[in-house]
C-alpha cells in the first residue's frame, strides 16, 4: 500500500503542475500586470510611473511564461510563472498582493471555515442517511412518495433561498439567533447554528435521493433476503447490513470531501459574514489577487488529490477485499 | 443528538441572563457607550501614505490627525485648526526669493510657504514601537528569535509607550510620500507643488538600490521644501500659488508618522505575522484601532493620550433648533468605543440596522421603498414604519458628479466642429436625467447643470445656474427643452432623423461601460429608448473595469459612463476634469473625455489660484458658459445620500467632506438596549410547535415500525 501511496502522490505533481499552468493562463487571459497594479493602487491619480513601480516591486515586471532575454534555463526560471509557482510545492504562499502573509490568512481563516463545514457535514450525512433508510424502509408506501417528492422539491430550491428565507424567519421574524457574524468560544454556537442547519437542509434533498437509490439497489440482493430469514428485524437489515454494504458508493462521494471542507462555502460565508477561506477567495478573485487565487486553487488541488487517496484507502477498510497495490 | 439537547439549554441560558437571543454582540456591552456600524469592503491600507478610499478613511481618519480638518457644522465647507493650533500663516515669495505682499497677483508669486505651529498637548496612541524602558532605551526596536515566541499580533506585546507628537513627525510623514514602495497616489500632484520633491523622490529610489530591505530612515535625507522650524513648527515651501493645498492639510496623507513606527515594523519576523505599518497604524487622532480583523469586525477604541479638542460651540442657522449645539464646548470624543462588523451583503446589514443592532444605515435600492416616502413636493421622509421606530432620516447631496463623457478625439461625436457640437447638445437633450434619477436612484440625485455640484463654490442656484443649452427656465424652475428642439439641433449636425445625410445610414452611437450585470441590462434599455427618441441608435459596449480603463488610456471610446468624487470642496477639483493638460491619452491625467479648448484652459489656469470671491465666480462663469456651448459631457446628476440614524444617535449632521466626524457623535445607551429589548424578543411558538411535530413524527415512526415488525 506504501508504494501505491507513494506512486498516487508522484502522479499528483504533474497534475498540480497543469492546476498551476491552467490557473495561470486563465488569469492571465483576462487581467494584465497592469490591470492588477490598477487595482491595487486605486483608480484616483495612479501615475504610469507608479503602476511601472508597482510591478517591479512584486516582481509582475518579468514576462509571464518565457524570458526570450535571459540565457539557458533563466529563460524559463525568470519569468512570472515560475516566480509564482515554484514556492507553492514546499507549500510557501508568500504574500497576497496587498502584502499580508497568505500562509496566516489560510490558518487564520481555517478555523472559522471548518466551524460551519465539519458540523454541516457530519449531521448532513447522518441525517441523509438516516432519512434515506427510512425512505428504503417505507418503500412504496405513502411515506416514501411523500419523502421522494419533499426531496425534489427540496433540491429545486436554490441554495441562496434557504439562505435568505432561513435569515428572514429564524432571526428576523423569531429573534432566535443573530442574522449573520461570527463570535468567540461558546458563544459562537449562536452564530454557527443557523447556516449549519440551513447548509444541512439545503442538502437534504439530493443527498437522500442518492443515498436511497444505492440503498434500494441494496435491499434486493440475496444477503438482505438471507438476514431476514435468519429473523434479523428490519431495522437491523438496514443499518447493520445494506448500510455497511452500500459504504462503497457512499464513501466514494463522502470521504473526497472531507479535505476540501478546509476551504468552506463562498455563499454560506458571504452572506453570514463567516470569516472563512470561501470568502477569502471570492474577496482575492474580485480583487484580482493573483497571489491569493493562485495559492486558493492550488491548496484546493491538494485536498483534492488527498481527498481522492483518502477514498482509495476508505475501501479497504469498508470492503477486505480491496487491495491498494 | 448531544448538540441538539444543549440548543433549548443555551438559549435558555442566554434568555435568563436577560440577553437576547439574536444580539450578535456580548451581553457585556450593554450599556456602553459604543457606536455600532458596519463595512461592506475591506480595507486595503491603513497607511496615511498610501490610503485613499472612503472605505479606508472611514477607519483613517478617526486615527490620525493631519493639522487641519472641516469644521463639522458650518456650510460651505470650512477648513478649521485639528492638529495645528491655528490655521498656517501662508507667505509668498518671488523668483528671487523675495517676499511679496498676500494679494500679490498669482503670477509674480514663485514660491508659497505654509507655516505650520502644532498644539503641544498631541500625543500618540499606546503602542509598542513607542515603549521604553526604565532608563528611556526602547524595548522592541531590537527583536529576537527568543523576543517573538508568544506574539502572533501587536496585542501580543505586553508593554506599550507614548510620545509627544512633533513637528519632525510630521516632516517625516511627507517625506514618506516620496517613499519608493509606498506609492503614494498623491505623489504625482505633490511632485509638481512641494519644493524639490521630484528630486527627493530620485534620491530614495537610489538609496533603495543600494539597500533594497529593510528600514529606509527618511530623517538622512532632508526634503529642501519641508523644514522643521521648532518642536511644534514646521514649514512647507510650494512653487507657485496654491491654495488649494490647505485642502490637502485635512487628509491624513499630511498626518504626523513617528520614524520608531517605521523602524518598528520594518524588524524581521513582522511581515510575516501581517504586522505592518499598512496594517496596524499609529496615530495621535481621538481613536486607536484596537481590533483588527478586516474579515470580521474592526473596533476602534478610545484613544487615552487625546485631548485638547471640543465639540464646536458654532455652526448653521437651524443646527441649535436641532439640537446639534447641545453638546457644544464638551471634550471630544463624546463615544468611547466604536465597532465597524463585516456586511458583505445588504439583507443582513438592513435587517440588523431595523432590530437596533446597527446604529445607522445607509439604504440600498431593495430597501428604499420599505424606509422611505415622497411626498408631492418631493421632500422625502421616512415612512410610518420607520417613523414607529424612532428612525430619522438625513439627506445631503454628495460633493460628486456622475456623468457620461463624449471622446473628444472620436471623428464623429469629439472635437470643437459646429456639426459635433450640435450633435453632442442634442443628445444632451434628449437623454432625460430627471427620469434616469427617478427611476434608477429612487429620486436620489439633482440633474446636474454643470460639472460642480452644490455646496461648492461656482455653483449658482436658479436660473443663473441653469445649462440654457438643454433647459429653459419655466414657473421658476428649470424645464428639459423639447425632443423638437434635439431633433432640430440634430438636423443642423447633418443627421437629419437621425441619419448621416451623405451616406444616408442611420448614426450609431457607442457607448463603453462596465455594467455588466442583469440588473444594469434595464438601465442600458432605458438608454437606448433615450437615444432612440432622436431616432439615434445605441450600441452599449459591456467591459470589464480594466478593459475600460485600457480603451480610456488610449483613446478607444465614443461615449462612456464615470464619476469623479471631490477631493476638496473647491470647484478646481471638479473643473481640472476637463483641462486639456490632463487630457487622458496625450498626457494620463484625469481628463477621461480629452476635451481640449484654448480659451477654457486658459481661464482655468486664471481660476485654479485665485481666492474666492466675485471675480474667481465670474471667471467661473465663463468657464461654465464654454463647457455647456460645447457639451463634452452629458452632465448626468449629483447623488443625494440617505442616511437613517436611531432615535438615540444625537449629533449627525452629514458633511461630505469630514470623515472623522465619528468623535462628534453621542449615544443614549440605556435607551438603545430598552429599544433592542422591546424589538428582539424571541418568539417561542415556532419553536414549541416544531417540538411537538418532531415528537409526533418519531412517534408516529415508532408506531409504524412496530406495525411493519409485527406484520413480519
Amino acid at each position: 500500500m506504501i508504494a501505491y501511496l507513494i506512486r498516487r502522490m508522484l502522479y499528483a505533481i504533474p497534475v498540480l503542475i497543469g492546476v498551476n499552468l491552467l490557473t495561470f493562463a486563465l488569469f492571465f487571459v483576462v487581467n494584465t500586470p497592469d490591470d492588477m497594479a490598477r487595482v491595487q493602487l486605486g483608480i484616483k491619480r495612479v501615475t504610469p510611473e507608479a503602476i511601472e513601480q508597482w510591478k517591479q516591486r512584486h516582481g509582475y515586471d518579468k514576462p509571464l511564461l518565457y524570458n526570450a532575454r535571459a540565457a539557458g534555463m533563466d529563460r524559463f526560471t525568470d519569468t512570472i510563472f515560475f516566480d509564482k509557482s515554484a514556492s507553492m510545492f514546499v507549500f510557501d504562499f508568500g504574500y497576497s498582493d496587498d502584502g499580508r502573509s497568505i500562509s496566516r490568512e489560510i490558518v487564520t481563516r481555517m478555523g472559522p471555515s471548518l466551524s460551519i463545514a465539519l458540523p454541516t457535514f457530519l449531521i448532513g450525512l447522518v441525517s441523509y442517511v438516516t432519512f434515506a433508510l427510512l425512505m428504503t424502509l417505507f418503500r412504496a408506501t405513502a411515506l416514501d412518495i411523500v419523502g421522494v417528492t419533499l426531496c425534489v422539491v427540496l433540491m429545486s430550491i436554490s441554495g441562496l433561498f434557504y439562505i435568505i428565507g432561513g435569515q428572514f424567519l429564524v432571526s428576523k421574524l423569531w429573534h432566535w439567533v443573530p442574522i449573520s457574524g461570527y463570535g468567540g468560544g461558546f458563544d459562537n454556537f449562536r452564530f454557527v447554528l443557523l447556516p449549519i442547519v440551513i447548509g444541512v437542509a439545503s442538502g437534504i434533498g439530493a443527498s437522500s435521493r442518492w443515498y436511497r437509490t444505492i440503498f434500494l439497489e441494496e435491499i434486493g440482493k440475496d444477503y438482505v433476503r438471507t438476514a431476514r430469514a435468519k429473523g434479523v428485524s428490519e431495522l437491523g437489515v438496514l443499518f447493520r447490513h445494506v448500510l455497511k454494504n452500500a459504504m462503497i458508493p457512499i464513501l466514494t462521494g463522502v470521504v473526497v470531501v472531507i479535505p476540501l471542507l478546509f476551504m468552506g462555502s463562498l455563499l454560506t460565508e458571504s452572506f453570514f459574514g463567516i470569516p472563512g477561506l470561501g470568502s477569502y477567495t471570492i474577496d482575492a478573485i474580485n480583487a484580482q489577487d493573483f497571489s491569493v487565487v493562485r495559492a486558493m486553487v492550488f491548496l484546493g488541488s491538494v485536498l483534492y488529490i488527498a481527498g481522492l487517496i483518502l477514498t482509495d484507502i476508505s475501501y479497504t477498510l469498508v470492503d477486505p477485499r480491496v487491495r491498494l497495490s | 443528538m448531544r448538540w441538539l439537547l444543549c440548543l433549548p439549554l443555551y438559549l435558555l441560558l442566554t434568555a435568563c441572563d436577560g440577553g437576547l437571543w439574536n444580539n450578535p454582540y456580548p451581553a457585556a456591552d450593554a450599556g456602553k457607550s459604543v457606536f455600532y456600524t458596519a463595512f461592506t469592503a475591506r480595507p486595503k491600507h491603513f497607511d496615511p501614505a498610501q490610503a485613499y478610499s472612503e472605505d479606508e478613511y472611514a477607519f483613517l481618519a478617526q486615527i490620525y490627525q493631519p493639522p487641519l480638518q472641516y469644521h463639522y457644522l458650518k456650510r460651505p465647507y470650512t477648513l478649521v485648526p485639528q492638529a495645528a493650533s491655528a490655521m498656517p500663516q501662508v507667505r509668498y515669495f518671488d523668483k528671487n526669493n523675495k517676499p511679496l505682499p498676500q494679494h500679490a497677483p498669482a503670477a509674480q508669486i514663485a514660491f508659497s510657504e505654509y507655516e505650520i505651529h502644532l498644539r503641544p498637548d498631541l500625543r500618540y496612541q499606546p503602542h509598542p514601537a513607542l515603549a521604553r524602558d526604565a532608563a528611556g532605551k526602547p524595548l522592541y526596536m531590537a527583536l529576537t528569535e527568543k523576543d517573538w515566541q508568544g506574539i502572533h499580533t501587536l496585542t501580543d506585546f505586553r508593554e506599550t509607550g507614548t510620545r509627544a507628537v512633533t513637528a519632525a513627525d510630521y516632516v517625516y510623514q511627507i517625506k514618506r510620500l516620496a517613499h519608493p514602495d509606498l506609492y503614494s497616489p498623491i505623489y504625482g500632484v505633490m511632485a509638481d507643488y512641494i519644493v524639490g520633491f521630484k528630486e527627493y523622490a530620485k534620491t530614495l529610489r537610489e538609496a533603495r538600490k543600494k539597500q533594497p530591505e529593510g528600514w529606509l530612515n527618511l530623517n538622512d535625507y532632508p526634503l529642501p521644501g519641508v523644514q522643521v522650524v521648532d518642536a511644534h513648527t514646521y514649514r512647507i515651501r510650494i512653487h507657485g500659488k496654491y491654495p488649494q493645498f490647505a485642502y490637502w492639510l485635512a487628509m491624513p496623507f499630511f498626518a504626523p508618522m513617528p520614524w520608531e513606527a517605521e523602524r518598528f515594523y520594518a524588524q524581521p519576523g513582522m511581515r510575516e505575522r501581517n504586522l505592518t505599518l499598512d496594517w496596524w497604524p499609529l496615530g495621535s487622532g481621538p481613536y486607536y484601532l484596537s481590533e483588527n480583523n478586516p474579515n470580521q469586525r474592526m473596533v476602534l477604541s478610545r484613544n487615552p493620550n487625546f485631548s485638547g479638542e471640543f465639540y464646536p460651540s458654532e455652526g448653521e442657522p437651524g443646527d441649535r433648533k436641532a439640537g446639534l449645539l447641545q453638546d457644544a464646548g464638551k471634550p471630544l470624543p463624546l463615544i468611547d468605543k466604536v465597532v465597524f462588523s463585516r456586511e458583505k451583503e445588504t439583507i443582513p446589514y438592513w435587517n440588523k440596522f431595523l432590530q437596533g443592532y446597527y446604529d445607522a444605515s445607509g439604504i440600498s435600492s431593495d430597501s428604499f421603498d420599505q424606509a422611505v416616502q415622497v411626498n408631492v413636493g418631493g421632500e422625502a421622509n421616512v415612512t410610518d414604519a420607520m417613523k414607529a421606530q424612532g428612525i430619522s432620516l438625513s439627506t445631503s447631496v454628495a460633493t460628486s458628479t456622475m456623468f457620461m463623457g463624449f471622446n473628444w478625439l472620436d471623428a464623429t461625436v469629439g472635437g470643437p466642429s459646429e456639426r459635433a457640437r450640435k450633435l453632442r447638445q442634442a443628445i444632451s437633450i434628449a437623454v432625460d436625467w430627471e427620469e434616469f434619477i427617478s427611476i434608477f436612484a429612487n429620486g436620489r440625485g439633482i440633474a446636474a447643470q454643470s460639472p460642480i455640484p452644490p455646496g461648492i463654490f461656482g455653483y449658482r442656484k436658479g436660473e443663473a445656474g441653469i445649462n440654457h443649452y438643454v433647459y429653459d427656465w419655466v414657473n421658476g424652475a428649470p424645464q428639459r427643452k423639447s425632443i423638437e428642439v434635439a431633433k432640430q439641433l440634430l438636423a443642423e449636425a447633418g443627421y437629419p432623423g437621425g441619419l448621416d445625410e451623405k451616406t444616408r445610414q442611420p448614426l450609431v452611437i457607442y457607448l463603453d461601460t462596465t455594467a455588466t450585470g442583469v440588473g444594469d441590462k434595464s438601465r442600458l434599455d432605458w438608454l437606448r429608448k433615450q437615444f432612440a427618441k432622436i431616432n439615434l441608435q445605441l450600441v452599449a459596449r459591456s467591459t470589464d473595469w480594466n478593459r475600460f480603463q485600457d480603451k480610456l488610456s488610449k483613446g478607444d471610446t465614443q461615449l462612456f459612463f464615470y464619476g469623479w468624487n471631490a477631493d476638496y470642496p473647491d470647484p478646481e477639483n471638479f473643473l481640472f476634469l476637463l483641462s486639456g493638460a490632463q487630457a487622458k491619452v496625450k498626457y494620463g491625467g484625469a481628463n477621461s473625455a480629452n476635451y481640449s479648448n484654448p480659451e477654457y484652459d486658459r481661464l482655468f489656469e486664471q481660476m485654479k489660484n485665485m481666492d474666492n470671491g466675485p471675480a474667481r465666480q465670474a471667471i467661473i462663469d465663463q468657464m461654465l458658459e464654454i463647457l455647456r456651448r460645447d457639451s463634452p459631457w452629458l452632465w448626468g446628476y449629483h447623488p443625494k445620500d440617505y442616511v437613517l440614524h436611531h432615535s438615540w444617535v444625537h449629533n449627525s449632521k452629514p458633511n461630505k467632506m469630514a470623515n472623522n466626524s465619528l468623535k462628534y457623535l453621542r449615544i443614549d445607551a440605556a435607551q438603545r438596549d430598552a429599544m433592542r429589548k422591546q424589538w428582539n424578543q424571541p418568539e417561542l411558538w415556532p419553536l414549541a410547535l416544531l417540538g411537538a411535530m418532531l415528537a409526533a413524527l418519531g412517534g408516529w415512526l415508532w408506531w409504524a415500525l412496530r406495525q411493519r415488525e409485527q406484520a413480519r
